[in-house]
């Protein structure tokens, strides 16, 4: 039974409002609290490991999986294993998610591991937000670990948000892009306090024709710490694109350090990162359509990490 | 009616403070359109943004309907009713055309709003979902921070050399706009152009230059003096160089 403070979390980590449609499986504290699966889409519970199988048919179009986590105790430590088989042909959206809601003084952490298996032809959007909340001094810590495979033709898009409230968080995301397979990666973080955040996105272009693109919008305040590793690696002819954009306010620090790597000739791959503060004129332009400062700079903020 | 009473701007420079504009003074009606020329570096932008709060007084009185607005902020002046269109608009990264018009009107897009980018020769279906970034020419960046302005209401209008970065075919559907403008309603507008097309809309040229208004009047008064200007001020500048 899911109580109040469940359904926030869960509307602000999955946009869910009430039951989802088609398949789902909802874990908290640990445990697994409601299932769903669909003819196309089958979730198993894994039998030497915490977390879950999550199946989709060859051919399966239109449908979705939404399956968030939910931490609502603190001094809990919960680690998941996950692994996600879209067959051939298919095309669906996943929505993952993580929200820790710590009211008391220890921490509480989740540590998600997603592998990814994106077969022939199948095309993946992925969405997975995190957020962390509670009065408590405990930290809300999340460290995501992300591999995904896109085979021959296949298509990812993924989509990794931090919203607010996590107190530290190392993301590791690894791929390898086959064949004529393309694989676009935007992650969007904000952190504010004392928080501190790391990520780690590598990319392998192995196939013939493999692309990818790898966008970073983040937004670091307060004395907040921020460290971006996107790299990208050419191993054929194909097509790589990273870009960190970051927005730097107050005492914050960020580091930003994206690596192109050509190991084929026919390999073309570019890189741009950039940090700077708000520009004044922005919030000058913003003001003069009748914005107060602080309304100029959270308009700017939450366009820039939409 | 924007009344300037003996208005003076002072910036800071590599060199310490430089006077941009000494001793304005000027009285500017509804429903009147005004095109401010002059050489560049002559002030025409900094007075412009000295009315709109975005530059400080460092003396004299702006009024608006008869309010003194010289120590209220740009929020406060935007709300008032005084719009600037930036010559070198900001490009914002993940703000759509459409939220640039929602906030520029004050409220939800509608319809309206969108035939706004018609009258800047944009496609609404093509341009309202996009973001002001770089993926934008100048030109088009332009055009919408024209169309910032024409959504909203406002007593006085000021566009910063609007013609600069548009292609002739805009070019031609904005002064159509600004006529309709200046037929329509009462705002007060103000153009900031060397364009004698532009400048052919006025119902009253201001010539600035040297910080000061030189020449204010009906374009077949001032024409002349602004051209017999220009032409005194490059051969004075020239037999200087020569010596």
């Amino acid at each position: 039974m899911l109580n109040d403070i469940d359904k926030h979390i869960l509307e602000m980590v999955a946009d869910m409002h009430g039951t989802p449609k088609g398949a789902y499986n909802i874990r908290k504290n640990g445990v697994g609290v409601d299932r769903n699966v669909s003819p196309n889409i089958e979730i198993r519970t894994k039998i030497d490991k915490p977390g879950i199988d999550i199946f989709v048919k060859p051919g399966t179009k239109g449908e979705s999986v939404h399956i968030p986590v939910i931490l609502t105790t603190d001094g809990l430590h919960d680690l998941v294993y996950n692994t996600f088989d879209i067959g051939a042909g298919a095309d669906v959206t996943i929505i993952a998610g993580c929200g820790i809601h710590n009211p008391g003084d220890k921490n509480s952490q989740h540590d998600g591991v997603h592998n990814f298996i994106i077969r022939k032809g199948a095309r993946m959007r992925y969405v997975e937000k995190h957020y962390g909340e509670g009065k408590g001094s405990g930290k809300k810590i999340l460290n995501p670990r992300t591999i995904v495979e896109v085979e021959e033709d296949g298509y990812a898009e993924m989509e990794l948000v931090q919203i607010s409230g996590v107190d530290n968080t190392l993301r590791e995301t690894e791929a390898r892009v086959h064949d004529n397979a393309h694989l676009y990666v935007t992650e969007r973080m904000l952190t504010d306090g004392d928080q501190f955040a790391e990520s780690r996105i590598t990319v392998e272009l192995a196939g013939l024709d493999a692309s990818t693109q790898i966008i970073s919008r983040s937004v670091a305040r307060d004395n907040s710490q921020q460290i971006f590793y996107p790299r990208v690696i050419g191993l054929n002819r194909c097509r790589g694109y990273v870009q960190c954009d970051a927005i730097i306010m107050q005492e914050a620090k960020i580091r930003s350090i994206p690596e192109i790597s050509a190991q084929h000739a026919d390999s073309q791959l570019v890189h741009e990162a950039a940090i700077g503060k708000i520009a004044g004129e922005q919030l000058i332009k913003l003001m003069t359509l009748g914005l107060s400062e602080k309304e100029a700079e959270d308009t700017i903020l939450e366009g820039f990490l939409k | 009616m924007l009344e300037i009473k003996n208005l003076s701007v002072s910036l800071e420079g590599k060199n310490g403070t430089v006077e941009i504009l000494r001793n304005i003074n000027l009285k500017l009606e509804d429903h009147k359109l005004y095109v401010f020329t002059g050489p560049n570096g002559g002030g025409k932008s900094t007075l412009a943004k000295a009315i709109m709060g975005i530059y400080e007084t460092t003396a004299g009185e702006i009024l608006l309907n008869g309010q003194n607005i010289t120590s209220l902020s740009i929020t406060e002046r935007a709300l008032a009713g005084i719009g600037y269109a930036f010559q070198q608009p900001p490009r914002f990264k993940g703000l759509t055309v459409g939220k640039m018009l929602e906030i520029a009107a004050g409220k939800n897009r509608t319809c309206e709003d969108c035939n706004f980018l018609y009258k800047v020769g944009l496609c609404p279906q093509d341009y309202i979902g996009r973001e002001i970034d770089s993926s934008l020419s100048g030109g088009e960046v332009k055009r919408i921070e024209i169309a910032t302005l024409l959504t909203r209401d406002l007593k006085v209008a000021i566009y910063d050399e609007p013609e600069a970065g548009i292609d002739l075919w805009s070019f031609s559907r904005l002064i159509e706009t600004f006529n309709n403008l200046h037929e329509q309603y009462d705002t007060t507008i103000i153009l900031i152009s060397h364009q004698e097309r532009i400048i052919n809309l006025a119902d009253e040229i201001i010539l600035v230059a040297d910080g000061s208004i030189k020449q204010m009047g009906i374009k077949d008064e001032v024409w002349p003096l602004i051209m017999q200007d220009a032409t005194c001020t490059c051969r004075n500048n020239c037999d200087e160089r020569v010596g």
